[in-house]
């Protein structure tokens, strides 16, 4: 599916990498469509468990670490807009959630999205992804119909299917492939383990893993 | 961080006794266990910047390691500890780190708090 062309699209999501996992491709799309793309990320990862055996980082500098591969990760989608917004990892759904509504209100005000983009508030796994799509949505139940952005949902719970059917929106963006693979790979503490695997079954035309790198699923948020 | 050595790390736990202490005790099995195992209890716990003192510190046993810290009325212990460093700002990092690389566990002392 093509994508559609927006004013502005705002995506918010809690960790580095959860952007380049699932909306990489369709983030680097917009930017060469020239629609201005604006990432908010809630933390900095900083209870990532790969730290290496032997290790190449502790508790301590993992933040820093998964901050610059942040950076290196829109550099590769070509992303100039990035919000770090100063949560901590794994406490989003402790926050108080009026705090993070307001948080989400105050990026839709200022950028007046005509999309956004985050995690299903139930079946996106990580307490951090549903909590975020929590505080998105009740943000965005505040604002008149009129002026609603259009919300798309990642999700990936393994009863996604059994409770959503089959997504409603499917960006393909083989075009942006490459960028997509480097913004992966600059997350390296988190996908230096599955990336060569990867690398290998796309060399060898695996189609599963090509379809999960040119295709990217959405489901659309129904406002009541 | 390095392999645990026993005698330097009981030296440095030896070090931070008696003073008050900021503490980060952690353990976990990671947000997704129960994604990719289903039926999987996924249980760990976190404390950061919590300030102790204590009286006695312990490593014991064969890697992975325990360390326990004698409170004047009260025990924090870490299982599974198989690294160690201390950091540019003498804070001793401890650290349990699976096969694969991935931390279960972690335990940290320091004299000054611990980043946000």
């Amino acid at each position: 599916m093509m994508l559609q062309k927006e004013r502005h699209v705002l995506v918010v999501f809690p960790h580095p990498d959860d952007e380049s996992f699932g909306t990489a491709g369709t983030i680097a799309e917009y930017i060469e469509m020239g629609v201005p793309v604006t990432y908010a990320c809630l933390t900095l990862g900083e209870m990532g468990r790969n730290l290496g055996n032997p290790p190449f980082a502790n508790r301590e500098t993992l933040p820093q670490i998964r901050k610059q591969e942040l950076l290196d990760a829109c550099d590769a989608m070509g992303l100039t807009d990035l919000r770090m917004m100063g949560l901590r990892d794994k406490t989003i759904e402790f926050e108080d959630p009026e705090k993070l509504v307001n948080m989400m209100t105050d990026l839709i005000d200022e950028l007046h999205p005509s999309l956004v983009i985050s995690f299903h508030p139930t079946l996106a796994v990580h307490p951090d992804h549903n909590a975020t799509g929590v505080a998105v949505i009740e943000a965005m139940s505040r604002i008149l119909e009129a002026n609603r952005p259009l919300l798309y949902m990642k999700a990936f719970d393994n009863d996604t299917l059994n409770q959503l059917g089959e997504p409603h929106v499917v960006h393909h963006t083989p075009n942006v492939a490459d960028k997509k693979i480097a913004a992966l790979r600059a997350h390296a503490s988190q996908t230096v383990w599955m990336l060569p695997d990867m690398e290998k079954r796309w060399a060898a035309n695996d189609q599963d893993a090509l379809d999960w790198l040119y295709n990217e699923a959405f489901y659309i948020h129904k406002f009541k | 961080m390095e392999s645990v050595d026993v005698k330097h790390l009981q030296e440095l736990l030896n070090s931070f006794a008696n003073k008050d202490v900021y503490i980060h005790l952690e353990t976990t099995n990671g947000s997704y266990a129960s994604h990719f195992q289903e039926g999987f209890f996924n249980a760990g716990a976190f404390i950061r910047n919590v300030i102790i003192r204590y009286e006695l510190g312990k490593v014991a046993g064969e890697s992975p390691h325990r360390v326990g810290l004698k409170l004047p009325s009260g025990w924090i212990y870490a299982q599974g500890i198989t690294h160690y460093t201390v950091d540019e700002h003498n804070r001793l990092l401890m650290a349990g780190l699976g096969p694969d690389g991935k931390l279960a566990v972690a335990l940290e002392i320091s004299e000054t708090p611990f980043a946000y």
